[in-house]
């Protein structure tokens, strides 16, 4: 019996955790990974402190096809879509554009998957007549070979350029005036949607605040309908984004949607994915360090090794050349509410976790990747919009970080962006932030000038630049976050001014920088890593 | 205060530029020896052209303007409008029409600067409903041109010099106009507004550009 007793205490140290996801640092803690832009830092945190990771992978459907199908014929609310279809009619598939998923997926892309199917039963129906359009908003258009990577070649050959191609906000003959809702927000949409007989949406809703509609009334509205909601004030109102329910976001979008509703005829198709982010040879970054193997301790070292003698700009390159290796775990079609409420069931099964209690300091680490820099940049506002806008607002309750409490940012903030991609964040970042970053006073002086620039109007429409209203949305994006938080400090920012003009304190490193949030909210602070990426959502009692 | 939207035009808004239209001329003397001898001397000295435009602007217009000597002043305007239809107006470029509009919308004065000569310049003005205009001028004794332009000679600094007093004049606060020009030799006239755009940029003036982070739009 007491041989029994001794061998228990020279086993392995108990480690605090509630729950896989929920571990607590002890004494003799592995060092954590902790995403830091195209880099990844080992560090030793302090004890006490509680590291949230996101839930393991949900098992993807083991054949996606066959859950397409029968998800268009036995949609929600709706007739199956054969029985929708009829030979001679117009049809316009509308499709998420690259900023879902996150990274982007290995091919084929379940858009291609969709569309396939799709394609092959409007063709049964004798419907020839189909334009397929991306749904991108004011996002910049989709580069060819992005477009042929996304719908594979054999669609891509037979309907682009001239049925496959990116919605264009700013085409004059383009959009349709669908009405105004009863509180008088403008509903413009895409004409070629408008004016078809049905339109089908391929939606992926990588996260909740996506998809529904989101999906058709801001994937094909313009820039009148969408700075109804895309303000400080509708984001401040919001707890949070990603709570579709209290979100004041979703609430507007819903008004809009009730308006395209009452003028077309949308066939909605909702896909939800795994948090399948790593492929094998990095799935030891989503895991817990205290259980890594020998064989994931040498990946990660050469891991660093290797990043360690490349530039960021090859570094980054390599990230963004791997794809996430998602899987699809729920398909549903049909009207778009109850089609996207399942969805969202699903979505917080794979990434709600049970937090108790605030945290009065909160590690957000930023990674490579937003929704917004797909084979670019994360410039300093972008940083800003994943921090404030994003991470803060994956919360259902309460946020992680208590009112007034510190946020440390894991980024290098450095001052570079991509001219070609964010033109407009350019000027918005070298001009207007000098002289305020109050969100409203920015909105009322200077959005209407970014949007309406014909440089930047004509870069959106010949090019492949963000609208020039854009990167305003990323500033509003983050009100919420900073009418919460106390203090924001970037760990391992490579320069002074960048976190000087968003209002955000510097340390050289982690550690430094949780002293100085320390010595903001005192001494005995609670302190939260959140592992980032994959995606999770904390849900806080 | 009003603003105004400032375009270069060779390059900028059409792909055509002052050899092309030279060489239209020459093209349409009168009398077929006389065309061809100015055509194949027009291609000759085209290397030259262009190493003089490398090198600086006002050597160009010396040496280019030089071989309108002896045109007579009634013949180059009868083939303007010619010049128009057949090369400049098929020259445009779709975008520029789409550039002009959306900032016609916003309010402001549409201003062409541009070293054209005025006959060339005139109906393509008319035709992109150009507010106002300043070209350079071909100097002409006794109805024949003397190979020499009328001073102020419209090229770099001269086209800046030219929107300053223009703005005072007109009461328009240059920190709130545009500009778009494809060339390095513009950048005056790039730099003295609050809102510059490299358009379809030569590889100087796309470096340039992205160093001062102004917009780089291909209108082509």
């Amino acid at each position: 019996m007491s041989k029994r007793e001794t061998k228990a205490l020279r086993g392995p140290t108990p480690r605090h955790k509630e729950g896989d996801e929920v571990v607590y640092i002890d004494n003799d803690s592995a060092p954590r990974l902790i995403f830091s832009g195209e880099d990844i830092l080992c560090e030793d945190l302090p004890v006490g402190t509680r590291v949230v990771y996101g839930k393991p992978p949900i098992e993807g459907l083991n054949n996606p096809g066959a859950a397409i199908r029968y998800a268009l014929n036995h949609p929600l609310d709706a007739d199956p879509l054969y029985a929708q279809l009829a030979p001679g009619m117009r049809v316009t598939i509308a499709i998420d554009d690259i900023s879902l998923p996150l990274p982007p997926m290995r091919t084929p892309d379940i858009r291609q998957t969709i569309l396939e199917i799709l394609l092959e039963q409007l063709d049964a129906n004798g419907v020839d007549d189909i334009h397929l359009v991306i749904a991108n908003c004011l996002h910049r258009f989709m580069t060819e070979a992005e477009m042929k990577r996304m719908v594979g070649k054999k669609i891509f050959d037979a309907f682009y350029p001239d049925r496959y191609y990116n919605h264009d906000a700013e085409d004059p003959d383009g959009m349709v005036h669908l009405g105004k809702t009863a509180l008088g927000e403008t509903v413009n949409i895409n004409r070629r949607a408008v004016e078809s007989d049905l339109v089908i949406y391929v939606n992926i809703t990588l996260v909740p605040m996506d998809g529904g509609h989101k999906s058709v009334a801001v994937g094909l509205c313009d820039y009148e309908t969408v700075k109804v909601h895309h303000d400080p004030d509708t984001i401040a109102a919001c707890d949070s984004m990603m709570d579709p329910p209290r979100s004041m976001l979703s609430t507007k979008i819903a008004r809009q949607g009730a308006i395209v509703d009452q003028h077309m005829k949308v066939f909605h198709i909702e896909t939800a994915l795994n948090n399948r982010m790593f492929g094998s040879a990095t799935d030891f970054l989503g895991r817990n360090e205290d259980e890594f193997s020998e064989f994931d301790r040498l990946k990660y070292e050469a891991m660093r090794f290797g990043l360690s003698k490349l530039p960021t700009a090859a570094k980054r390159k390599i990230f963004q050349n791997i794809p996430a290796e998602y899987e699809l775990i729920a398909c549903y079609a049909g009207k778009t509410d109850p089609v996207h409420d399942r969805i969202i069931a699903k979505l917080n099964d794979q990434y709600m976790v049970s937090l108790k209690g605030q945290s009065d300091i909160v590690i957000f680490p930023i990674p490579y990747v937003s929704p917004y820099n797909i084979n670019s940049i994360l410039n300093p506002i972008l940083v800003q919009v994943m921090a404030m806008g994003y991470f803060h607002s994956f919360y259902r309750g309460k946020p992680v970080v208590r009112k007034g409490g510190a946020v440390i940012l894991c980024h290098p903030c450095y001052d570079e962006f991509d001219h070609k991609f964010h033109p407009s964040y350019i000027e918005f970042f070298n001009r207007l932030l000098p002289e305020t970053r109050d969100a409203h006073k920015l909105q009322h002086k200077y959005q209407d000038e970014f949007a309406h620039n014909p440089s930047y109007i004509e870069m959106y429409r010949r090019g492949n630049a963000y609208h020039g209203a854009h990167p305003f949305f990323m500033w509003h994006w983050g009100q919420g976050g900073r009418n919460h938080v106390g203090k924001v400090i970037v760990a391992g920012a490579q320069n002074a001014h960048v976190p000087a003009r968003m209002g955000w304190d510097r340390a050289e490193s982690l550690t430094e920088a949780i002293s100085q949030a320390r010595s903001f909210v005192g001494p005995s602070a609670s302190i939260t890593l959140m592992k980032w990426p994959p995606i999770l959502m904390a849900d806080v009692e | 205060m009003a603003a105004a939207a400032f375009y270069d035009l060779d390059g900028t808004l059409c792909r055509t530029n002052l050899v092309h239209a030279f060489a239209y001329n020459a093209r349409n003397q009168q009398g077929i020896l006389r065309s061809i001898t100015r055509t194949l001397s027009t291609v000759v000295s085209v290397p030259a052209f262009m190493a003089a435009d490398f090198f600086d602007r006002r050597l160009f217009n010396d040496i280019f303007f030089r071989r309108y000597k002896g045109e007579s002043e009634d013949r180059l305007r009868y083939l303007a409008e010619e010049l128009f239809e057949n090369v400049i107006k098929p020259a445009i470029y779709p975008g520029a029409y789409q550039l002009i509009e959306k900032s016609r919308q916003l309010g402001l004065r549409q201003v062409l600067v541009t070293g054209a000569i005025d006959f060339t310049a005139i109906p393509l003005a008319r035709h992109l409903g150009i507010d106002d205009m300043v070209t350079n001028h071909l100097e002409f004794v006794d109805g024949k041109a003397t190979g020499r332009l009328l001073p102020p000679v419209m090229a770099a600094a001269t086209k800046a010099s030219w929107m300053r007093i223009y703005a005072e004049k007109e009461g328009l606060n240059l920190s709130e106009c545009y500009s778009y020009s494809d060339s390095m030799s513009d950048l005056p006239m790039l730099s003295v507004v609050g809102h510059p755009t490299a358009v379809n940029p030569d590889f100087r003036l796309k470096n340039t550009a992205l160093q001062h982070d102004w917009p780089i739009l291909d209108l082509r």
